[in-house]
């Protein structure tokens, strides 16, 4: 069991650094095709360009051979951890994610999932809280007015929302009766009046908007860059340079990672595919398509792919169009209209399932 | 609240914008790759150096000097093209010329690229039309200063 347990472990792992690498691919990429631009296309192995897929290589080479600078005035140790800390709490978080349903292999049933958490979906967003210390550390240990700045408003930005992405599920929570994540997205292969697929978007549409808010606040992406402050240069990372500053931005785009993992999972059926079970398609207007067990598996690793690339995809696609928000004006949205509206999300769904 | 409440469907405006953006430019690089030529690109961008834009017929460019049908440089020396430069980047020595119809030819003729700063003053001043800047050459960067100083021989070229 502990060899089948590595063997997850490392091939979820693979997959979620191979994704997240080719997250800052796309990034580029898909800036430049919204601004009529071609974007990072010159890194080459040999000649061969393909569309610039080295480039995230190089750009990991060019972080390596940097000098791995600790400024002089901050404190060494936390200055070192903070990175690891901000990096760690993420990349564990993956180990909650259903991949899809339960194969059997030589008479093993073995579950696409590393940690089937009876507290699956509290075990991520604890996790993902638990990041905070990462940029609260940085901040603080790079001595530095304009860190600490950038990691105070990180640290409030956070934990404001982390209210509203709390509230914002209570309702799904409600609907599915379940925390363990698997059991959520196996509630959703049923059928709401005999043809749509029982998806947490159709059963909770306001909490997915909701949640769509609070977690871009999360990602601490550029509606919501208030830590960061690109254009300010106040960052918790101000201090950092090289590999350090490298797994900052490689845990940012982690975030988009889990958060589009999350939306999968929770709201779009996870590796659901839509009127696919066990046995086959059974189409609602009485088609029926028989398919072997595997065949079905590889459907809904594919769907499951493809839905969080898309919302990987839709994530890069609201950082390249808004502006950012004031710092009164983000915590207004948090405090005055995500949290108030979630509480409102709780109370219909409440009154909704006692009907 | 409520006024947030407002910017929602903008916020949605936007970002169909960019969507539409994405799609449409995303359909012609497919076209494109797949060898279908279209009138539209997906992208304004020019690869500059393996492609070059066409420079316009005005475009000040790279200095260059002219010379008479026998070889020799047209300019005379006589100093408008240093005195009109606002960069003070021209250096001009003059010597006699046997011919008595030309008199004078520059012995040493400099231009300071490090200080040049393409205004096109000097080919406006010159009554010889013996400077240009018409070569086209627009890639002209150096790793040192010095090669940045071109004499009589580089502006003839």
């Amino acid at each position: 069991m502990i060899g089948i347990l590595l063997i997850k472990i490392v091939l979820a792992l693979i997959w979620f650094f191979v994704l997240t690498l080719y997250l800052t691919w796309l990034e580029r990429k898909e800036s430049a095709v919204i601004q009529d631009r071609i974007g990072a296309n010159r890194a080459s192995i040999f000649g061969l360009r393909l569309f610039g897929l080295f480039q995230p290589i190089a750009d990991a080479i060019k972080m390596f051979f940097k000098e791995d600078f600790v400024p002089p005035f901050s404190n060494k140790f936390l200055h070192t951890l903070a990175p690891f800390i901000s990096f760690f709490f993420v990349a564990v978080t993956i180990a909650a994610m259903p991949f899809g349903e339960d194969i059997t292999i030589a008479g093993k049933t073995i579950s696409l999932q590393i940690y089937d958490a009876n507290i699956g979906l509290l075990f991520v967003l604890a996790m993902l809280s638990l990041g905070i210390y990462g940029i609260i550390l940085s901040g603080w240990a790079s001595n530095n007015r304009y860190a600490l700045l950038g990691g105070m408003r990180g640290a409030a930005q956070l934990i404001s929302y982390e209210v509203a992405l709390g509230l914002s599920l209570v309702g799904l929570i409600m609907v599915y009766p379940s925390l363990r994540l698997s059991e959520i997205v196996r509630a959703q292969g049923q059928l709401l009046f005999g043809f749509l697929p029982k998806w947490g978007v159709f059963l909770q549409p306001f909490g997915f908007i909701l949640f769509l808010f609070a977690a871009l606040a999360e990602t601490k992406r550029v509606p919501f860059d208030l830590p960061e402050g690109e254009s300010e240069i106040i960052g918790f990372f101000a201090e950092y340079g090289g590999l350090k500053w490298g797994l900052f931005m490689f845990t940012d785009f982690m975030e988009i990672v889990i958060v589009s993992t999350l939306l999968t999972t929770l709201f779009f059926g996870g590796w659901q595919v839509p009127w696919l079970s066990a046995g086959g398609f059974l189409f609602p207007w009485g088609g029926q398509w028989v398919l072997p067990s595997w065949l079905v598996t590889v459907f809904q690793i594919i769907a499951f792919n493809v839905k969080v690339i898309f919302f990987c995809w839709l994530q890069i696609l609201i950082r390249w169009t808004y502006p950012r928000m004031r710092y009164d004006q983000l915590m207004d949205l948090g405090w005055k209209l995500l949290v108030p509206l979630g509480l409102l999300n709780i109370l219909g769904t409440g009154i909704l399932l006692s009907l | 609240m409520f006024k947030a409440l407002g910017y929602f469907w903008e916020l949605i405006k936007g970002t169909l914008i960019t969507a539409r953006h994405f799609v449409v430019n995303m359909v012609f690089h497919t076209l494109n790759f797949v060898g279908i030529r279209t009138k539209r690109r997906g992208a304004v961008t020019i690869q500059y150096p393996e492609r070059k834009k066409e420079l316009a017929a005005r475009h000040r460019s790279l200095h260059r000097l002219m010379k008479r049908e026998d070889g020799k440089p047209r300019c005379v020396a006589c100093m408008l093209c240093a005195t009109a430069c606002p960069s003070e980047c021209i250096y001009i020595e003059a010597a006699e010329d046997p011919d008595a119809e030309i008199q004078k030819v520059p012995a040493t003729f400099i231009i300071d690229l490090n200080r040049c700063c393409f205004c096109g003053f000097c080919v406006e001043a010159c009554p010889e039309d013996a400077i240009r800047m018409d070569t086209g050459v627009i890639d002209i960067a150096q790793y040192t200063h010095d090669d940045l100083v071109y004499d009589l021989d580089k502006l003839l070229k």
